[in-house]
């Protein structure tokens, strides 16, 4: 009853629509350049780890895996931390504005990231914060923070109000209620929430790219160098993308039984 | 159940609001006074008043015909990615597997292309598409079929929104599973009894059921779309000519290319005030969608099994957690 006719053809055909471009990535890394450009082989004849061997030794190009997940994480840090209190507000409490504050944070997540890159770089040079870490994980905080409180009010929502009530007769103040009981009530939630911060903050590029310069560089901005006098180091690229899809993979590993649960921001 | 009104919430509140604040209220001060100002470098500027914003608006100037033509198109591929991938998100969802350890493969595979970051996905298609290097490319010009992004306007198109498709089906799908999943075993028994064809299942109790999440995907793809940048930009570069070049690739290019910071500034406050308003249109519905549920559920209270009462007789919506 819950499916469709020939639901397991274009479920295939989709995974497989999916996978070829990624597959060609991971393919490609693993050529030697001169395989790549002469010939067009469907897996590498002479397979080499020489691309990744060189991401792995030069510091110019690891320490940008570093930088980003240095930003990502602080960022998500402080999402999920002001964030939590926010939502569990937004979702037990009227109080005056609520309801414009909720669709101002809400219009900040849908904002262009373009429109705030020059600002942002005025603004963080002139605090000397630029190309530092904590440049973007706090510019990346104007759409991951709505998203996390959006995220985490639905869940909260979720909790019965008995719970906090009979916790306050028992005599429990409000940051002993919120750390000993509703975090871990909604563990899960928070987990989503967290995924979603470090997803959105990890595919983020023009922010932290105008950001940063040397010290802070993100890999995603490391690999526009691979454009050299020479022409393209194609290989070198495919392998540093390979590198990029890594921790996304592995997080969603973790997540996978609440993916969709989280997609639909804890409100189904 | 309803809110107490509380006004000290506003300390819970506060944190955020300081966050966001920092970020968002104070550049977007720093935009509204350049768009009021013209620039000759040196950080010497001059008063303008409106007179970006009337340029802006007048397809006559270069200015403004650059907007406007960027905003055409940016409207003209939201429009098609959204007659994509909605469709194609419900069918995926109702395509999903109903339980065992494939449920979990599909979702982390259709999960996946949402974790990439979006310049990698520009040049997963860049590699892919490339007539030379490519597999996409090389096997369409092997068919007879003359593709080239670089050169050719409309396969620079195609290139884009496939690139697209593939990137953000996948969330539309995932939103479309989860409302599915929340639907009741019993209102699919129900339609048995009664006969119900396979269509009448979808427009009756799935199609109703995933108004909601349907809700906040179009919202999201639509935003996301209009201000899409790094994957065209590094697909195309805006090109061929200028015929991928939407409004953020624009805004950027007169903003960090140009340093004309008036012009730029004048521009996104336009292209703010438009996602603005387009914003408070879906939160406008989505809201009263709910108080409508709400109001359904409350007058006919038999219409919705409570949710305990109908978990019950459904094992087949546990054993999914099992796989974990």
């Amino acid at each position: 009853m819950h499916s469709i006719p020939g639901r397991r053809l274009i479920m295939g055909l989709f995974l497989v629509f999916l996978l070829l471009p990624i597959y060609w990535l991971v393919n490609m890394s693993f050529k030697t350049n001169a395989e790549i450009v002469s010939t067009m082989t469907l897996w590498p004849h002479t397979p080499t780890l020489q691309h990744y061997k060189r991401i792995f030794t030069d510091e110019s190009w690891y320490s940008g895996y570093i930088n980003s997940l240095e930003y990502v994480v602080l960022n998500t840090i402080i999402s999920i931390s002001v964030a939590l209190p926010a939502a569990y507000a937004f979702s037990r409490y009227r109080f005056l504005g609520d309801k414009h504050l909720f669709f101002w944070l809400l219009s900040n997540r849908m904002a262009p990231a373009a429109v705030y890159a020059l600002p942002f770089f005025n603004l963080y040079s002139a605090i000397g914060l630029f190309d530092t870490p904590w440049a973007v994980a706090l510019a990346h905080c104007i759409f991951n923070v709505p998203l996390a409180v959006w995220i985490l009010e639905g869940f909260v929502s979720g909790v019965p109000r008995e719970i906090d009530e009979t916790a306050f007769l028992d005599g429990y103040s409000f940051p002993r209620f919120f750390i000993k009981i509703l975090v871990p009530l909604i563990a899960s939630g928070i987990g989503v929430a967290a995924f979603f911060c470090f997803m959105f903050s990890w595919v983020e590029l023009l922010l932290a790219r105008t950001l940063t310069s040397v010290s802070a560089k993100p890999i995603a901005a490391i690999m526009t160098r691979t454009v050299s006098a020479a022409g393209m180091d194609w290989g070198l690229l495919a392998a540093a993308g390979v590198l990029t899809i890594i921790p996304g993979a592995l997080v969603i590993w973790f997540v996978r039984n609440y993916i969709a649960s989280g997609f639909a921001l804890g409100r189904v | 159940m309803d809110k107490t009104v509380n006004q000290k919430a506003w300390f819970l509140v506060l944190p955020v609001f300081l966050v966001v604040a920092f970020s968002a209220v104070l550049p977007l001060m720093t935009v509204v006074n350049y768009s009021m100002q013209d620039t000759f470098g040196n950080n010497q500027f001059f008063w303008n008043g409106v007179g970006w914003f009337k340029e802006l608006l007048d397809p006559s100037t270069d200015l403004g015909g650059r907007f406007l033509a960027s905003l055409g198109r940016n409207l003209f591929f939201s429009m098609v990615i959204l007659a994509i991938e909605v469709p194609l998100g419900i069918v995926v969802a109702l395509s999903m597997p109903r339980q065992g350890w494939t449920v979990a493969a599909c979702l982390v595979i259709l999960a996946l292309p949402l974790l990439i970051p979006w310049n990698v996905v520009g040049t997963i298609w860049q590699i892919f598409g490339r007539p030379d290097i490519g597999l996409l490319g090389y096997v369409l010009n092997a068919m007879g079929i003359d593709y080239n992004y670089v050169s050719n306007e409309i396969d620079a198109w195609v290139t884009v929104i496939v690139m697209d498709v593939w990137h953000w089906t996948s969330l539309v799908a995932l939103l479309c599973y989860a409302g599915l999943k929340s639907i009741p075993e019993a209102y699919y028994q129900a339609a048995q009894i009664d006969g119900a064809s396979r269509w009448a299942v979808f427009k009756a109790i799935q199609l109703p059921k995933m108004n909601r999440v349907l809700l906040i995907a179009v919202l999201l793809r639509f935003m996301d779309s209009f201000m899409i940048y790094t994957e065209p930009f590094v697909v195309t570069g805006g090109g061929p000519g200028n015929s991928t070049t939407f409004v953020s690739i624009e805004l950027v290019k007169i903003a960090l290319g140009q340093f004309d910071l008036g012009k730029a500034a004048a521009l996104s406050l336009v292209y703010n005030l438009i996602i603005l308003i387009v914003c408070w249109i879906f939160y406008t519905v989505m809201t009263n969608a709910g108080v409508e549920r709400k109001v359904q559920a409350e007058s006919e209270p038999v219409a919705e099994p409570k949710p305990s009462a109908a978990l019950k007789p459904v094992p087949a919506l546990k054993p999914k957690e099992g796989v974990a």
